[in-house]
């Protein structure tokens, strides 16, 4: 589709750019701040960080936030 | 109030080198001949502070001192003779990896048990070892991120967007009061330790001078543009566990909360750009100048070296019962009650 400002319609929304996000089989999910995460509990917790690291690993102590606690223990 | 009334005060010397190169910035007497340099220890006090009189000038300078020395030919001749001993002996004297990639998962893995400063703060550390330790490594973090803002220009593209938003973040992502170097302040102002920049140059130790003279070697040169972006790889990498330990560290001793928040801020944060720097700024730059591998590993390795040559003098001392300080810290009540 050309970006061309003349062919949107009033009712057009702009589409906003997919979200990118980086996936690791040893690490976080990496995604682009500003990021809103909702909880199984139903609170949501934000962060405003350029990028944001989301623990997978689930040992996180500060889930839903990376701490690096994935890392092997030698 | 002019250039050369603002700054800190010039410290005490260490020895001839130093004494020189305060002489000479005070107009005062001769700078050191190179050969002295040549002659001097590379870990020493005062070939350590020698060099880091010579780098303060490319930061906020010294009172008294006039800004124009920052390029003082006969200054910077100087400094290249200390340079060069420092970074001969670093060379010489850091272990090595035989790959970058091995000496990055050295520390991409946790010890389960692990030694060193933080796991004693974070156990049995006691709140004037955490004084101690604050006000040795204030000589950083009060410029904290400044010494690697210098590689920016020399980087290009993936690996220069991306050193750029850690810095930015580092720089508090626009907000004055998330400034990395303010949180430290804050810190500091917890621990009753006075905040104003280069307040505790005089009684930091060669071991935690050289710290930072390295960040600055790094950075100031373009030919160690590799060395700069391994050495802030090895910071990012192990400052998320590390300040894991030393935020425990600072609830265990009742540090107060700034001095807990600066470390729990640098677990989220590091936790972030350490994959930022491995996979943008290592990764980007290897793919401009792959030739620079073996610089890189350079950084991340004499990083480790430094480090632990400081945290050996600390817990040398501690343990013998000694002030890591060469000039010991007032008893100022603590805020954090």
């Amino acid at each position: 589709m050309p970006n061309d400002p003349c062919e949107s319609r009033e009712d057009a929304r702009p589409t906003p750019p997919a979200a990118r996000v980086t996936m690791q089989r040893q690490g976080p999910i990496l995604v682009d701040g500003p990021v809103e995460v909702e909880l199984e509990d139903g609170t949501t917790v934000s962060s405003d960080r350029f990028r944001v690291a989301l623990c997978t690993c689930r040992r996180s102590r500060r889930y839903p936030w990376c701490d690096t606690s994935h890392r092997k223990r030698v | 109030m002019d250039d050369a009334h603002r700054g800190p005060q010039l410290p005490p010397a260490r020895g001839p080198l130093s004494a020189a190169v305060t002489a000479h910035l005070l107009d005062t007497g001769p700078l050191p001949r190179p050969a002295d340099a040549a002659a001097a220890d590379p870990y020493g006090d005062d070939l350590q502070l020698a060099l880091y009189l010579c780098y303060e000038l490319h930061y906020r300078g010294f009172a008294g001192v006039a800004a124009a020395r920052e390029w003082d030919p006969d200054l910077l001749r100087v400094r290249a003779a200390l340079e060069d001993r420092f970074l001969t002996a670093l060379r010489a004297d850091t272990p090595g990896h035989a790959s970058l990639d091995e000496a990055l998962g050295e520390l991409l893995v946790e010890p389960v048990d692990g030694s060193g400063v933080s796991y004693h703060l974070r156990d049995e550390g006691e709140l004037w070892q955490v004084r101690e330790y604050a006000a040795q490594r204030s000589l950083y973090h009060l410029k904290e991120a400044d010494p690697h803002a210098w590689v920016l220009p020399r980087l290009w593209g993936r690996a220069k967007a991306a050193m750029a938003a850690v810095e930015f973040d580092e720089y508090g992502g626009g907000r004055a009061a998330r400034v990395h170097a303010r949180l430290f302040a804050d810190l500091m102002t917890d621990l009753g330790l006075d905040t104003a920049y280069g307040r505790y140059l005089d009684a930091a130790s060669a071991e935690a001078l050289a710290t930072v003279n390295m960040m600055s070697l790094f950075g100031l040169h373009r030919a160690l543009r590799g060395a700069l972006v391994g050495h802030f790889a090895a910071v990012e990498i192990t400052s998320s566990p590390g300040s894991r330990r030393l935020a425990e560290a600072m609830r265990r001793t009742g540090a107060g909360k700034a001095a807990e928040f600066f470390y729990d801020e640098h677990v989220e944060a590091d936790a972030v750009h350490e994959q930022v720097v491995r996979h943008e700024v290592i990764a980007g730059l290897l793919e401009e100048e792959p030739h620079l591998a073996a610089d890189i590993a350079f950084g991340v390795d004499a990083t480790g070296y430094l480090e632990d040559r400081l945290g050996g003098r600390l817990l040398g001392d501690w343990r013998a019962g000694r002030s890591s300080l060469r000039v010991p810290l007032t008893a100022e009540a603590v805020g954090a009650c």
